[in-house]
């Protein structure tokens, strides 16, 4: 049996000791990864948990992020509670397994520190991992500070091994400004937070000797559809459950997280979407812009896939002028949260005036200024009744300005 | 191959997870339909094995490293009075020609080779290698 770590009623974590502390309460069977900047931590100490009795587990040690997750498919098949942790080129490389991962209907959970993606190579903080995870049919969680990181792994372990849902999970946090930064955190104490997430239970493994599986089925033309279709209902008929187990974490913690975040939305005239750390910049820069009288609000998908488009379409209804902020180099068209947020309004026959802003890539820091000039030129746009401003522009970068229409 | 119209499930019906089920007993277990025990994929073959008795150590690696349980085995009693389970030969209704058995084959002289589908047992038996020509 695993020794009780002793935890205060208040800690002091960064994001990655935090989402460490979490795998380690959710006793995870088995842990296979390869570190990699900045969610280094989150393994190192996972397995300084395990090495000090904390854990009744396995740790492997893999020769890379392929490896790595495909070790957790493995280990996840066999009947076990399976996690790992990943960022950027990391991801990348785990891909293909991702897939593999969803397809199997194995809930593994992966606390996902997000970074951008080289060339040029960059450790720092931005969501292109995200995106590239985006339709690896895995339920994406967005935690935008420690505090929610260690929540929303304690939450992912429960969804995703709901037998409503049986789906791999991630939960993100951004590289360093979240992964790094150490803040307050209240923690649940080890039985408490056990207790929320309760036992692992195994859906067909592999170690039962007495019905013998097989895992990793090929299907062609006549059976794939299928088995997607299937896979995909699972991940859009997810949503009742995510709010079931956000509301039971309540219960425990105190704390509420929904679906889709919003900050003084209810009477705003504009409303800015964004995921990640930059929400809680941008909630500064709200409370700013209100003082000087414009009327703008928040909105955040806290889980980015599924998307939630019709709750999303729902919040923003009243709204004129809508900026999304994608955190992501959007290569060739709009960032996908303005796509996303574009498709559920036109979903429900709503319009909007919308712009999309690119920013801190590469760990680039936004600020609160910034974030007050994307709110006041998408007040221009709302004043208007038709977008005046560019259609995407490019927030606190160097050089000549840069945008699209 | 293309699966029969009445083995075509829907969407709401398909494996979940795409996970097969196995058997536990060959001849009774009860399996899903596009189990590959129900399913032939005999006509995959262009080769088959052939088994020669004469050289056969009953290992049982042949029977254990068949992905699609081929290998007809008989209980048998050995010199000292125990159990044994004998190979005497292979269900070409299962087998795929995928020469797995071959491989594993530890015999000095395989006890197990590959011939062309056409060539009859009986003349394969006879060209099997001799320990001067392995």
């Amino acid at each position: 049996m695993a020794e009780r770590y002793e935890l205060k009623q208040k800690e002091v974590w960064d994001g990655n000791m935090a989402a460490a502390h979490a795998l380690r309460q959710a006793q995870v069977d088995v842990v296979a990864a390869y570190p990699i900047t900045p969610s280094t931590p989150i393994v190192q100490n996972y397995a300084q948990f395990l090495a000090d009795g904390y854990v009744d587990g396995e740790f492997i040690m893999v020769e890379s992020e392929h490896s790595a997750m495909s070790a957790c498919v493995g280990a996840a098949a066999a009947g076990g509670r399976v996690a790992t942790a990943t960022s950027s080129q990391g991801y990348a490389l785990m891909v293909e397994v991702l897939y593999q991962a969803s397809g199997m209907r194995l809930p593994i959970v992966m606390t996902v520190v997000n970074r951008a993606l080289a060339s040029p190579l960059n450790i720092h903080g931005d969501h292109s991992d995200l995106y590239l995870g985006r339709d690896a049919g895995w339920i994406h969680i967005i935690a935008n500070n420690p505090q929610e990181a260690y929540d929303l792994t304690l939450c992912a372990f429960r969804i995703g091994e709901d037998e409503r849902v049986r789906l791999p999970v991630t939960t993100n946090q951004d590289g360093f400004l979240v992964s790094h930064t150490a803040q307050v955190v209240e923690p649940l104490q080890d039985e408490e937070a056990y207790k929320f997430i309760g036992e692992y239970k195994a859906l067909n493994p592999m170690l039962d000797t007495k019905n013998p599986v097989t895992y990793g089925a090929q299907t062609e033309e006549e059976w794939h559809f299928e088995h997607k279709a299937n896979q995909h209902k699972a991940l859009m008929e997810s949503f009742p459950v995510i709010e079931e187990v956000f509301n039971e974490f309540e219960k425990v913690s105190g704390r509420k997280y929904n679906v889709v975040e919003t900050y003084k939305l209810d009477d705003a005239d504009i409303a800015l979407v964004l995921m990640g750390s930059a929400y809680e910049t941008a909630m500064l820069a709200v409370d700013k812009a209100r003082e000087e009288g414009i009327k703008v609000g928040l909105l955040m998908p806290r889980v980015f896939r599924p998307f939630p488009y019709n709750e999303v379409a729902e919040k923003l209804k009243n709204v004129k002028a809508i900026a999304a902020l994608d955190r992501s180099a959007p290569m060739g068209t709009t960032g996908a949260l303005y796509n996303e947020v574009a498709g559920a309004l036109a979903a429900k026959g709503q319009s909007a005036i919308m712009t999309n802003y690119i920013y801190g890539l590469g760990g680039r820091d936004t600020t609160v200024e910034h974030i007050l000039e994307v709110i006041r030129e998408t007040e221009k746009n709302a004043k208007a009744g038709k977008r005046v401003t560019d259609l995407q522009g490019f927030i606190n970068l160097r050089g000549p300005k840069l945008s699209f229409n | 191959m293309a699966t029969p119209k009445e083995m075509l499930t829907t969407w709401d019906k398909v494996q979940f997870g795409a996970v097969l089920p196995a058997f536990e007993d060959p001849e009774h277990k009860k399996r899903s339909k596009f189990h590959s025990y129900n399913y032939s994929v005999a006509d995959w073959r262009v080769e088959k094995p052939v088994f020669n008795r004469e050289l056969c150590i009953d290992c049982d690696f042949c029977w254990v490293s068949c992905p699609d349980s081929c290998f007809i085995v008989e209980e048998v009693v050995n010199k000292r009075g125990k159990k044994q389970a004998k190979i005497v030969g292979i269900n070409y209704n299962l087998c795929k020609g995928c020469a797995v058995c071959v491989e594993v084959c530890p015999t000095p002289i395989k006890s197990l080779l590959m011939f062309p589908e056409y060539v009859d047992n009986d003349e394969a038996l006879k060209q099997w290698p001799t320990k001067d020509n392995k």
